[in-house]
């Protein structure tokens, strides 16, 4: 038994114009700095006021969104009493939203304790539409949330399923002017959504699809995107693919490159798709053993020649680390300029870190802790795995 | 064998517990006891409830009770026989049964979904103790 959960996704040029058709009286849109001075906040209050609703804006959503930073909003979420919340940025704010509309529904719950067993009662107050900004996190689809604990140093993964918004929003007029930096970084962590969602222990039916889909057109089209971010169609393309693997990834599970790369990024503070992309080939070698075929599968339909699922594996974490060298991403945590004395420094909370994150326990292959820390030596030396 | 839910089951999980290296490592910083408890149901009269108390990747107690009254556990994990069956014979994630609500927990939450690796060793302890399910 497992469930398979999403909203209605309204995609491609125009799509944006959804939001003038939805009834409601009042909405909080829950953003970033950024996203309010690249006019983005106006695109979407122009929609809103079409459709007769009123809103107010929360523009202080940090990277790696702080549990502070939720309680924050959702105290101004219950100040003005909206019906309609609006998750508008990348994976920080939107899941930022799904925290602060958790809190302001219910204020007896503390946000690191958003769990998918007790149930929550959501949309008594609210319901909540999505709007990436980045094509990477598929947060727009999932109902995960990724918060950080700044005092412990550690990303909390959470969520319920009640978690999942209402409308998603993908609009490639949003990504139109990303950067290429960030158009690599995000959809690095596009294309490990979908190989995990399609290699997790928890992999199923209604995933794999999604993923094998998304992984193709991220391996077409991501260089594309990143060479010339005028290129329209890769844009598009790009934005339905993490979308797309958000979908897989989010009914399926994200797993043990999550895992380290949430730990890299609350420890070295590593934007979040480049800490899972660099890590992921590592974690495919790891789990190649257990998870052949599957690996083979996602080579063969890329469009890579396999002579056996043996060499899935292998074949396809090279494949990642050529595809991350042409858009310039660093392969090993040299690479990324993380010195060798602060690697060692960091080595027993990057290990301890990792080893309490929710998504390791999806990986096909959990390792113990002299493991881990083998595996993250490994990473910062560039070497492939081969234990 | 061992007759699932009895005395004799519950100690056995115990040794198997405490011998298990994996465990020991997964479940290091783990504290916190725990009733498990069989919902009745099928051949299952009357609740069934098992105690253990699991501290520092080792198991310093385990018990079986008449009822819930002998101990006021951090957890209380409730499933009907088939469900556990389920999970110890290793066709259902102890983590996918508690998030499709087939298992029923009660107990500070954020606690377990930090130590889901030990629950999956604790599991692979249950398949290390022969097991004759009631029919």
């Amino acid at each position: 038994m497992w469930y398979f959960n999403s909203p209605l996704i309204v995609f491609g040029e125009e799509a944006l114009c959804e939001l003038s058709r939805i009834e409601g009286k009042r909405a909080f849109i829950v953003t970033d700095a950024n996203i309010a001075r690249l006019g983005y906040v106006e695109m979407v209050g122009q929609q809103l006021r079409t459709a007769g609703l009123e809103y107010q804006v929360f523009a202080e959503v940090e990277p790696d969104p702080s549990l502070q930073t939720v309680r924050r909003g959702a105290e101004l979420m219950r100040q003005y009493g909206p019906d309609w919340i609006i998750g508008l940025g990348g994976g920080s704010c939107m899941d930022a939203a799904k925290a602060m509309w958790v809190l302001y529904e219910h204020p007896e719950v503390a946000p690191e304790g958003i769990n998918p067993v007790e149930p929550l009662k959501l949309r008594q107050k609210a319901r909540l539409i999505t709007i990436p900004t980045t094509s990477g996190t598929g947060a727009e689809v999932t109902w995960a949330i990724v918060l950080t604990d700044t005092q412990e140093q550690r990303k909390l993964s959470l969520g319920s399923r009640e978690n999942m918004a209402d409308i998603a929003i993908v609009d490639p007029v949003f990504v139109a002017a990303l950067p290429p930096q960030i158009t690599a970084d995000t959809g690095m962590d596009a294309l490990t959504h979908a190989v995990e969602g399609y290699t997790t222990a928890w992999h199923n039916d209604f995933c794999d699809g999604l993923c094998l889909m998304a992984t193709k057109l991220i391996f077409h089209y991501l260089p594309r995107a990143v060479a010339d971010g005028k290129d329209k169609e890769a844009r598009e393309k790009m934005h339905n693919a993490a979308c797309i693997a958000g979908l897989g990834f989010g009914n399926a599970l994200a797993a043990m490159a999550h895992a380290m790369g949430h730990s890299l990024g609350a420890v070295f503070h590593m934007p979040h798709g480049r800490a899972v992309g660099l890590v992921l080939p590592y974690t495919i070698e790891f789990t190649g053993e257990l998870m052949a075929e599957r690996y083979a599968d996602i080579a063969r339909f890329v469009g890579f020649s396999v002579a056996s699922p043996q060499e899935g594996a292998r074949l396809l974490a090279n494949e990642i680390r050529n595809l991350a060298k042409s858009i310039k991403q660093p392969l090993s945590l040299q690479e990324a300029g993380i010195a060798a004395q602060a690697f060692e420094a960091a080595l027993p909370k990057l290990v301890e870190n990792a080893e309490s994150d929710a998504t390791l326990v999806a990986s096909a292959r959990i390792p113990d802790s002299a493991e881990l820390q083998r595996l993250y030596r490994y990473t910062f030396a560039g070497k492939p795995i081969d234990f | 064998m061992y007759k699932f839910g009895s005395e004799e089951w519950v100690k056995a999980l115990q040794e198997a517990i405490n011998a298990s290296e994996a465990y020991a490592e997964a479940a290091k910083t783990w504290e916190g006891d725990f009733y498990f408890i069989v919902e009745p149901g099928g051949p299952i009269e009357k609740e069934m409830v098992m105690y253990m108390d699991l501290w520092h990747g080792k198991c310093r107690e385990a018990a079986v009770y008449e009822d819930r009254a002998a101990k006021t556990p951090a957890f209380v994990i409730s499933a009907p026989l088939s469900v556990w069956r389920r999970v110890i014979e290793k066709n259902l994630d102890p983590i996918q049964g508690m998030m499709t609500r087939q298992m029923k927990i009660q107990g500070d939450m954020v606690k377990i979904m930090k130590a889901v690796k030990a629950a999956k060793e604790l599991v692979e302890c249950t398949t290390k103790v022969p097991t004759e399910f009631p029919e």
